[in-house]
């Protein structure tokens, strides 16, 4: 029994040891995945139940207050912008040439038929920020090490209650995500892949999220151009870029 | 001459002269009193529908009368989120009482067979009596939470008594929460607005859920609520709540009295052209008329109260088959099934309802617009020579 318990004892202690301190982790996250500003060119793959759509756009964000989005393709999404200031949000469509503002009810809906609610596109505060972090174990993901974080939100209007995250321990760049409700169910699940260096960070190229709880393959993000710290004109983030 | 034997004498000689006429009367009274038959059967069913609905809508959902938070706006989804504060010890009591039933209402996202649905979720008092849901389904057993949900929310999402939902939603705090709900019970109710996109759990548990002890949305008050004035809650009347109800009734009777219009105007302009051709025809008669002493006017009035005698035949041949046919759809309704999949409260059978009201104004309607297209071509009579008329020479 004395055994048992020195092993124990010794695994907790070879796990401390061995883990950095959690928000150590995050805060390297962070870093990572965060930046004054960004420019994103991507392709979004929306896996339907019979076919899959690719909707490709450019992003321009400075912090986690100001974003804006144009579509790219195909046509018939082609013209369409999103801004997003502070906890505001608008689109803009070019058929209809009218700046529409999504708040309450209409931010639960899926964008443009893809796992991501309006919603999870407007909460991109920092994970540090949110929620305490525990480091719970070591796995591997793809060949990769990576630390098991949980984190608890630690401030009351968390979007979810609690996450479990893989953290890459050289890179520092999270590999899986998984989001749960407070009852334990778990909601949402994303998968970042190719990871690569831009501008001296690690930085996934690929991420695929999925809304567990409803069917579907979940939607790809794949980010085909990344620059960080760049010069954004301010006039991007006002509601009259959207009509431009 | 007295003038009631004038009037008398005047009846007898059109009734007279209408049935001299034969054919051409019974077919003008025949077209008359089917427009007369439609017309309060179109309006009995609509009247019927009215309080059809009115009574449901009352009874599943706005009860006698609505305490809303000041926030809410039934027509603006935006403003559930901030809508519910705490109830008082007076409406406790008076939830106590079951004089009002309170309501919290939230909005979720309910993923049946893998789909994702948005929905409204009301939290109401298993013990109200206020409105006839099935709330007493809601009572929890267990850990299991139960919901009740109307036929047309089953369908959608392809539900039955006992099946399990998952619901997803967030809390005051904007955190989601997700979990399973058993359906207790499928309610058969006629307002889709109690029933379309709705799932009712029990007040308790959607306050925990929500982690809004104590706090509700709305109250709906029953019938021994009479207290108009509570605090921090504004009181709708039934006059606001069924407003949209009174604009689609007016709508569809402003639609059917076009067709019940055209279909007069048929009738009279057969009556008409009748008259036309008696005053062409019979301008010997007139002549004698005029001969034998009587006035100008006399004659006209025997031509009018002759044109107008059609739509008292027209009702009483209108009673004949219109009271048996009336009474064979107040018993067996008419099917509105199809009406049913609108966004209408309307009940799968509309029972026509046919006020006294209703039947002397058509009545009325009926005769007056008779006697005025006779009276139009008979003016001409007053223009007339008596001895040209005599001789039956056209003028």
């Amino acid at each position: 029994m004395k055994k048992i318990f020195m092993l124990f004892v010794s695994a907790i202690f070879l796990i401390s040891f061995t883990n950095p301190n959690a928000n150590v982790i995050l805060d390297k996250v962070d870093k990572n995945m965060s930046s004054k500003n960004r420019i994103f060119e991507s392709e979004m793959i929306i896996h339907g139940r019979r076919t899959s759509r690719t909707i490709t756009s450019i992003s321009y964000s400075a912090g986690n207050k100001q974003s804006f989005i144009e579509y790219l393709s195909p046509a018939r999404e082609q013209g369409t912008k999103m801004l997003k200031l502070e906890n505001q949000l608008w689109i803009y469509s070019p058929s209809t040439d009218r700046i529409i503002q999504i708040s309450g009810h209409m931010l639960r809906q899926s964008v443009m038929g893809s796992d991501l609610s309006y919603e999870d596109m407007m909460d991109d505060r920092k994970l540090n920020d949110i929620y305490t972090a525990n480091v719970t174990g070591n796995e591997t993901i793809d060949g990769r090490n990576t630390y098991v974080l949980e984190l608890i939100a630690k401030v009351d209007n968390a979007a979810y209650h609690h996450q479990k995250i893989w953290v890459d321990t050289e890179r520092f760049v999270p590999l899986k995500q998984e989001m749960f409700a407070r009852s334990g169910q778990l909601l949402k699940r994303t998968t970042l892949s190719d990871v690569k260096q831009v501008q001296g960070r690690w930085f996934p190229m690929s991420m695929v999220y999925k809304d567990v709880l409803k069917d579907g393959n979940g939607t790809e993000f794949r980010i085909t151009s990344a620059k960080f710290d760049q010069k954004i004109p301010d006039y991007i983030f006002t509601k009259a870029a959207l009509k431009q | 001459m007295t003038q009631k034997t004038k009037i008398m004498l005047a009846l007898k000689l059109a009734f007279k002269n209408l049935m001299g006429a034969g054919l051409r009367t019974w077919l003008n009274v025949s077209v008359l009193s089917f427009a007369f038959v439609i017309i309060i059967f179109y309006n009995g069913m609509i009247d019927g529908w009215n309080r059809q609905s009115r009574r449901d809508t009352q009874e599943w959902e706005t009860g006698k009368g609505q305490f809303w938070h000041p926030e809410y706006d039934r027509y603006d989804a935006y403003t559930i989120k901030d809508a519910h504060a705490p109830m008082s010890e007076e409406i406790q009591a008076e939830v106590k009482k079951k004089n009002l039933a309170p309501v919290l209402i939230t909005q979720a996202t309910a993923f049946p067979q893998g789909r994702m649905q948005e929905v409204i979720i009301k939290g109401v008092d298993p013990e109200q009596t206020v409105l006839k849901l099935p709330t007493v389904t809601l009572v929890p057993s267990g850990d299991i939470d139960y919901a009740i949900i109307g036929k047309r929310m089953a369908e959608s999402c392809k539900l039955n008594v006992g099946d399990r939902l998952l619901i997803r939603w967030r809390d005051k705090n904007g955190t989601f929460d997700a979990r399973e709900i058993q359906i207790a019970s499928i309610f058969k109710c006629d307002v889709p607005t109690v029933d379309k996109g709705q799932i009712y759990l029990s007040l308790d548990v959607l306050q925990k859920m929500m982690g809004m002890s104590n706090e509700v949305t709305m109250l709906v008050a029953g019938n021994g609520f009479i207290n108009k004035d509570l605090k921090n809650w504004d009181f709708k009347d039934s006059a606001f709540l069924l407003a949209d109800l009174d604009k689609i009734i007016q709508a569809k009777k402003a639609g059917g009295s076009i067709m019940e219009g055209l279909l007069l105007i048929i009738a009279l302009i057969a009556i008409f052209d009748t008259q036309v051709l008696s005053i062409f025809r019979r301008q010997k008669e007139i002549g004698t008329y005029i001969a034998l002493g009587m006035t100008r006017p006399q004659v006209v009035g025997i031509f009018t109260v002759e044109g107008g005698a059609h739509s008292i035949l027209a009702t009483l041949l209108g009673a004949v088959y219109g009271i048996p046919l009336f009474l064979l759809l107040g018993k067996v309704g008419i099917s509105m099934k199809a009406a049913q999949m609108t966004d209408m409260a309307i009940a799968e059978t509309i029972y026509p309802f046919y006020s006294l009201r209703l039947i002397i104004i058509t009545i009325f309607l009926v005769v007056i617009s008779a006697t005025i297209v006779s009276y139009l071509p008979a003016r001409k009579i007053s223009k007339m020579k008596p001895t040209d008329a005599l001789k039956g020479k056209l003028q």
